[in-house]
């Protein structure tokens, strides 16, 4: 998308914006909230669609990323932590169609079930709570070591489900 | 264990941006150097961004696409407004255009820097070259009433922008790689916390960042750094500036705040 599009922009919104809304809804709770969201990082991308580097992969997971960051930044009442230029994540494939994101999520969601209930919830915290590694702690009395461990383990597990 | 590995766990958590305190800072020093600890971070935030893609919920209302397309069609016109403005006979440019003058000026301070190591010289051999060294005495005066101009606390300073926008933080690094000499300029930074203070880097070609003096904007958010102690010759990449503790740092505290490579 090139600036000053904003034909490709209603496009981007059509295919992302059912994607962008559900992560800021999960992360906010509030429908008022996550619409602000929605509205906030689509106008990011429109004043900046150079922001998003296309040879690292998926739109759709960089948008995702975009939103949790913004949406955390809400829920917490601070201002934007991360500029969106400064998110770089590599996700392949591109999973631009709703059938492939769809297959994805699917796969994902299984592969949570299957997490034991701790490692999920320290993953929860951190991804849609926007908590540190020392909040989790604190908050399930284990220590620093191992919440890093499941957290990173659990990321891990998921990358080979994407990937299976 | 190697470095690599003790990094490990923290990268999944900074991915997640849910590291803090030391262990964040130490992670950050390695990631300033470690090319295979930055891709790995690329990967386990795509590796996070699938917990969000696998989120169910509702379809925005649809409200919110008009709202969108409102809001975009209200900045692209106020966007061809300013275009228009700008076709007008005055072309008001950023900043920089002020800079295009001061770049003259520090180039003439490097020189007046060489000007100066070069007179000891000349003064050992009086008879031969004390109209040379004349000629040069005026010509350091004149740089130095330049240098004055830029450096003097009490002196007036003016940034142009282009209207309606607001000032950003710009800095403008003069770098004479054969003599060692920098010159940088700095305007609109923003205040600082106390006991801190920015630190500009040399980025070399090859190797850690090197440490080129550290610096406190004034009250109108303007600094200047000249001649920090650099090692000869090195050929520099980039310059940065990150925000350490008023005594500086030997290596750079992330976030980098500023950043720009040679023109």
């Amino acid at each position: 998308m090139k600036s000053g599009d904003q034909s490709a922009l209603a496009e981007l919104y059509d295919r992302y914006s059912g994607v962008v809304y559900a992560v800021a809804l999960r992360v906010l709770g509030d429908t008022g909230a996550a619409e602000d969201v929605l509205q906030e990082v689509f106008l990011q991308l429109w004043r900046n669609p150079g922001a998003f580097d296309a040879a690292r992969g998926s739109l759709g997971a960089w948008l995702a990323v975009i939103t949790r960051n913004r949406a955390i930044d809400a829920l917490r009442r601070r201002r934007p932590e991360t500029d969106i230029e400064d998110v770089i994540l590599s996700v392949a494939p591109d999973l631009a169609g709703e059938a492939d994101r769809s297959r994805a999520a699917q796969k994902i969601r299984s592969e949570l079930s299957a997490m034991p209930t701790v490692q999920r919830s320290a993953l929860e915290m951190a991804y849609f709570e926007g908590m540190s590694h020392s909040e989790i702690a604190n908050k399930t009395g284990e220590p620093l070591g191992t919440i890093k461990t499941r957290i990173r383990s659990g990321l891990i597990a998921l990358r080979k489900a994407f990937q299976s | 264990m190697s470095e690599h590995e003790q990094f490990a766990d923290d990268l999944a958590l900074h991915a997640l941006n849910a590291l803090e305190g030391e262990d964040r800072v130490k992670l950050e020093q390695h990631l300033a150097s470690c090319s295979a600890c930055r891709l790995e971070l690329e990967q386990l935030r795509g590796d996070g961004s699938l917990l969000a893609l696998s989120t169910l919920g509702p379809k925005p209302p649809l409200r919110a696409r008009q709202r969108l397309l409102d809001a975009v069609a209200k900045e692209a016109a106020a966007s061809a407004s300013r275009a228009q403005s700008a076709r007008t006979p005055v072309q008001p440019r950023r900043s920089w255009w002020g800079l295009l003058g001061w770049a003259a000026t520090a180039a003439v301070i490097v020189f007046a820097a060489s000007l100066w190591k070069e007179n000891s010289g000349l003064k050992r051999d009086v008879s031969t070259w004390r109209a040379v060294v004349g000629q040069q005495t005026l010509e350091l005066e004149r740089v130095q009433k330049v240098a004055r101009t830029i450096t003097d606390p009490e002196g007036q300073r003016f940034t142009l922008v282009a209207m309606k926008t607001p000032a950003q933080p710009q800095g403008k690094a003069f770098y004479l790689r054969s003599r060692s000499s920098l010159v940088f300029v700095a305007n609109n930074m923003p205040p600082l916390p106390p006991q801190k203070a920015y630190e500009l880097w040399l980025i070399p070609m090859q190797g850690a960042p090197m440490p080129a003096g550290t610096f406190k904007p004034d009250a109108r958010g303007s600094a200047t750094v000249v001649n920090p102690p650099l090692p000869g010759g090195m050929e520099a990449k980039a310059f940065a500036i990150t925000v350490e503790n008023e005594a500086g740092a030997a290596t750079p505290t992330m976030p980098i705040v500023m950043m720009g490579t040679g023109e």
